[in-house]
């Protein structure tokens, strides 16, 4: 654990002038990623910005019927909230499928989208990792990479994203905005994350300077044909080995839209446009689902230890997709598959 | 026997200290002007170290002192000296000894601070330049060098081959031979490691260590550095679980005390849990199980061989090749267990070492039988059940395995159970029964204790023996006011302290038996003494009895059959200055070892069920049937069995510590990564103690119980995932990937490159 600096910000513009040509300074709210860095020398800030007195925690109505998710509410807060329960039951099921209750107690909305990949590799300061130090080349790619990507990665990383909050939000496409010494932004929320490329050691397209204040979602909830199934290596407690978040809007068992996004296989919550089309005017059936996922996983590779993924997340899409277009959504309490 | 105490199923009596916070474990000891150690851990697996750069880390405001092997006080240098009452063959690893590295995690400097986080902040400053070697982790690539240990830890634990085997399994109509294997795992118990090493002014140290056996820590100590045995005391009063990696002395109370001594003042390191993964562990198995079997089921070949890792300086070995001889009825039989050796620390004993993984092996192996010869997989244990133990040509001292078949059967409704694989399901989901016999060593161990009852009639019971959660204070509690016939509320049990009666390490089940007859016997050195003097008082009602005649009871001596000639202990007592005290060095005896074998044993049943298509599989009922003898305390005793059995589900599951070979060193090093169950994984465990009347091992016939839940509960698991499933999977863990067919399991890929 490095020696750090620490001051408590006063409002937003104080947080920004706070971190402004401080390089390895960080925000921090919950801090439930962010100190377990600290503690295993991964992250190494010389300063933190503590963000949790700034007027962030509320959600409130917007003009276009959606809601507006202040970055500081805590995970928690968010998954019961009435409002998101019946309008959003996606993203509260989704927060409740990561983390344990005392995790969720702290955790914010904002940090929620920030934390940073399990990758073995990148917790292990004695190993080499291209995300925490660039250029000492990726552990995992020849490593034990059970956790690891199957889309989207590149020579120099094949980290996944490890949230389940956010693969709901990608198919709620919600908006991020964030704000910064050049002023605010709205940032749709497929384009907040990023893929690894050449440049692994960043996560996202937000500015060091910037700060994230709002997560807004927009009026369409898909509370009714929606579901997130979860399929990992024990019952709770444990990242994705695959994530899949459906929303479908049904119209007298016709599919009008569906979205699908997948979580724990990829640098960011993946959603592939050209196959939720296929869905469209569709009756919910099997044999389109699977027709689905092929364009879903098309292109996926695995490593020595993650193949079985490919097959796992087509098998884990079709299901999810039956669950939405059935109105039967998983549970995250009762663990039996619907 | 009626009884008061014993048998009832009390309360922990340091429950209260521990929920309110009062019990204090090893670093929560706080003395006055206390220093705090972080240990820096070598980054490769093998090589040397060939310069240390101190100089930014001692930069750091706060730091006293960064110890290594070129600036640490004296240690003795003859790696024998560094042994312990449960060490291994070999030459144990010293801490900061010198300059070579052996393992991956291996202590290597100790930086020391005013504060814990600079102490941990200046460790990542400790520039270290090493000369790197290969260093060869992998086992596979190790069996053709695997040997049988020249020097055996245990004797009796290699029993001589019977019949001829081999010849016997080409005659066998039926025929089963498989391989299976299990990975590294780490015990992992809740509390962290810790030392507290305090010196005192007149040149005395205290220690405060999480150990075991705090008299074989002291021992260590005093021999490592040379210091005398009476200016040393080392307590352990709380352990926060240890599952046998508090049994040697771990590096951080080596590295406590090198400071403490160095900078003669109080030293306090704390492990954190990543660095636990530096620490022992189970050791990877690999076995070959070869059964031949006649038409009917009865085994007429059978053969365990099984493989497991070791290190480059010791030969660790764990009871693997007595199983099969001890449970099974064959005469044709033989088992070998050799090493393999890899750059890895040694392996250490890991709840019923030896015992969980080769039943896992063996009754897997059973499992497959029963489909080869097409009989319900009970009916085929209960076929080849044995009545002598075939090893060593003996009776048992008490066998109720048979009831724990039966009653455990019962309550579980196998025969609900269609035999045929996929053929019990609920909509999507597939539903597996599978069981499993458990079996481990009832032992009992030489163990001294004192008692001491006060004129106020309080009695104070000490032994150096260990609680990590077991229940010790508890039952020793039970024992003394059963003795002396005193409510529970009248004793205190002192434990954890090598200034008491010495004690062995509190493990291998056997503390109940060998600490517990300690203590009946200091008592029974107690009623003797209350007895004379109670004889002594004249015209009193007991005059003239003997120790036989009366009974201890509700604060008084009564006379057998009659009650009327009674005398409170306060009566007996009155007049008294001084306690009475009464020790014993209590011994087993050695006859009843030569004359039996002494076995505790269970029946494990478990149903599983889980999604066809994605796999997430959950056990959701298990029953333990276990024969233990008589039980002390059934609430701790179940807690016990419930416990083991979820360690049962973590290792049939989830454990698994995996070593990148490349670097040597283990990857999944922290508790999101390393899998044991959390709550979501745990549904219905059913604990039932069937009745065993024990009448060799103990005067109290008991036998113990922290171990044998642990046994055979992953082979019920994995023996109802294939009856669910239909897939077999020889290796643990049984993850979602070999569950659904989707990844060649290692196995597997064992297997073909061997084949080639």
């Amino acid at each position: 654990m490095i020696n750090f600096d620490y001051v408590k910000a006063r409002d937003v513009g104080d947080a920004i002038k706070q971190i402004g040509g401080h390089p390895n300074a960080r925000f921090i709210a919950g801090g439930t990623n962010l100190i377990d860095l600290i503690k295993e020398n991964v992250a190494r800030p010389t300063r933190l910005i503590d963000i949790t007195g700034l007027p962030l925690a509320e959600i409130e109505e917007t003009k276009a019927g959606g809601l507006r998710i202040g970055a500081l509410v805590p995970n928690s807060d968010l998954a019961y909230d009435e409002r998101i329960k019946t309008r959003y039951p996606l993203l509260s099921s989704a927060i409740l499928a990561g983390a344990s209750a005392q995790l969720r107690n702290m955790a914010s909305t904002g940090g929620n989208l920030l934390q940073r990949t399990r990758c073995l590799y990148f917790y292990d300061p004695a190993m080499p990792c291209n995300k925490r130090e660039p250029g000492t080349g990726c552990g995992a790619i020849d490593g034990f990479n059970r956790m690891n990507a199957i889309l989207g990665w590149s020579e120099s990383c094949i980290a996944v994203h490890p949230s389940d909050m956010c693969v709901a939000l990608a198919v709620l496409e919600a908006t991020v905005f964030v704000t910064g010494p050049k002023g605010d932004r709205a940032i749709p929320f497929v384009e907040f994350h990023r893929l690894p490329g050449d440049t692994p050691e960043r996560d996202t397209n937000l500015a060091h300077d910037e700060i994230i204040v709002a997560i807004e979602l927009p009026r369409e909830g898909f509370n009714r044909y929606y579901s997130y199934l979860k399929i990992r290596d024990r019952l709770s407690y444990a990242f994705a080995l695959v994530s899949v978040a459906v929303g479908l809007d049904l119209d007298g068992g016709t599919i009008k839209s569906g979205r699908v996004a997948l979580g724990g296989v990829a640098h960011k919550p993946w959603r592939v446009p050209e196959a939720e089309r296929l869905l469209n005017g569709q009756r919910p059936d099997r044999k389109v689902f699977g027709e689905v996922a092929d364009i879903i996983l098309r292109g996926a590779s695995g490593f020595a230890h993650n193949s079985f993924k490919i097959e796992l997340a087509r098998r884990a899409i079709m299901r999810t997709l039956e669950q939405a277009g059935a109105g039967t959504p998983q549970s995250q309490s009762v663990k039996s598959i619907v | 026997m009626s009884t008061k105490s014993i048998g009832k199923p009390v309360s922990r009596v340091d429950g209260p200290a521990k929920v309110t916070g009062a019990a204090k474990y090893a670093a929560e000891f706080n003395v006055p002007n206390l220093a705090h150690g972080f240990v820096v851990n070598s980054e490769i697996a093998k090589g040397r170290i060939k310069k240390i750069d101190r100089t930014a880390a001692l930069g750091v405001p706060g730091v006293i002192e960064v110890f290594a092997h070129d600036n640490r006080p004296t240690m003795a240098s003859g790696s024998g000296k560094y042994t312990d009452e449960t060490a291994p063959p070999g030459s144990p690893f010293r801490p900061l000894y010198d300059n070579a590295i052996m393992f991956a995690g291996q202590p290597i400097a100790l930086v020391v601070a005013e504060e814990f986080e600079i102490a941990r902040f200046a460790a990542t400053l400790v520039e270290i330049e090493y000369e790197a070697e290969e260093a060869i982790t992998d086992i596979d690539t190790q069996i053709g060098k695997a040997y049988e240990p020249p020097k055996k830890r245990v004797p009796g634990w290699d029993p001589a081959p019977r019949g001829d085997v081999d010849k016997a399994f080409t005659q066998s109509p039926i025929k089963v031979e498989h391989a299976y294997r299990t990975p590294l795992e780490h015990h992992n118990p809740m509390e962290c490691f810790g030392t507290t090493a305090v010196c005192e002014g007149d040149g005395r140290l205290t220690i405060y260590d999480k150990t075991q056996g705090a008299p074989n820590c002291h021992r260590y100590i005093c021999s490592v550095f040379g210091l005398d045995k009476d200016k040393v005391r080392l307590l352990s009063p709380h352990v926060g679980g240890a599952f046998g990696i508090g049994l040697r002395p771990n590096y951080q109370l080596n590295l406590a005390v090198l400071a403490a001594i160095g900078l003669k003042r109080p030293v306090r390191v704390t492990l954190t849990r990543r660095q636990m993964f530096t620490l022992s562990y189970r050791p990877e198995t690999i076995q070959t199980l070869t059964l031949g079997a006649e038409e009917d089921g009865s085994l007429s070949a059978l053969r365990h061989d099984a493989i497991a890792n070791t290190s480059r300086f010791e030969d660790y070995q764990e009871p693997t090749a007595i199983w099969t001889g001890a449970l099974y009825h064959c005469n044709d039989a033989s088992a070998s267990a050799k090493l393999a050796q890899i750059d890895l620390f040694t392996p250490c004993d890991m709840r019923a070492p030896g015992g969980a993984s080769s039943l896992y092996a063996i009754e897997s192996a059973m499992d497959e039988l029963s489909y080869a010869v097409d009989i319900d997989p009970l009916e085929l244990r209960l076929k080849n059940y044995s009545e002598w133990d075939q090893n060593d040509d003996k009776p048992f001292t008490s066998k109720a395995l048979k009831d724990c078949y039966y009653r455990g059967a019962e309550r579980f409704g196998w025969s609900k159970r269609k035999p045929e694989p996929r053929s019990m399901r609920e909509g999507r989901e597939l539903i597996g029964y599978g069981m499993a016999t458990g079996i481990w060593e009832a032992f009992r161990v030489p163990t001294s204790a004192r008692a001491m009852l006060a004129p106020d009639s309080t009695l104070e019971i000490g032994c150096a023996t260990a609680d990590i959660g077991t229940g010790t204070y508890t039952i020793l509690t039970q024992i003394g006011a059963e003795m002396l016939g005193l409510p529970i509320d009248k004793v205190t049990v002192q434990i954890g302290d090598s200034d008491l009666p010495v004690a062995p390490v509190e493990g291998g089940s056997w503390t109940a038996a060998s600490a517990g007859s300690a203590v009946v016997e200091a008592c029974n050195g107690i009623r003797q003494e209350l007895l004379k003097r109670a004889g002594k008082i004249k015209n009193a009602p007991l005059e003239g009895a003997e120790l036989a005649d009366v009974t201890f009871v509700d604060g008084e001596i009564r006379m057998r059959g009659d009650p009327s000639r009674a005398m409170s202990l306060a009566d007996v007592l009155h007049g008294l200055k001084d306690p009475i005290k009464s020790e014993v060095n209590s011994k087993p005896d050695p006859k009843v070892f030569k004359r039996y074998s002494h076995y505790t044993h269970s029946a494990v049943f478990a149903e599983v069920r889980l999604d066809e298509e994605l796999g997430m599989l959950r056990v959701t009922r298990v029953v333990s049937a276990v024969a233990a003898g008589r039980i002390l305390n059934p609430k701790t005793a179940r807690s016990q069995i419930m416990g083991a059995v979820v360690g049962g589900i973590g290792m049939a599951l989830h454990e698994e510590s995996v070593v990148d070979h490349r670097y040597g060193r283990i990857i999944n090093h922290n508790f999101a990564e390393y899998h044991v169950p959390v709550n979501s994984d745990i549904h219905d465990i059913d604990v039932i103690f069937v009745e065993e009347r024990e009448p060799h091992l103990n005067p109290l016939g008991v036998k113990g119980v922290g171990e044998i839940g642990i046994v055979g509960t992953a082979a019920a698991i994995a023996n109802a995932a294939h009856h669910a499933t239909g897939v077999r999977v020889r290796d643990l863990p049984i993850t979602i990937d070999k569950l659904l067919g989707l990844t060649p399991s290692r196995m597997q890929r064992f297997l073909e490159e061997n084949a080639r």
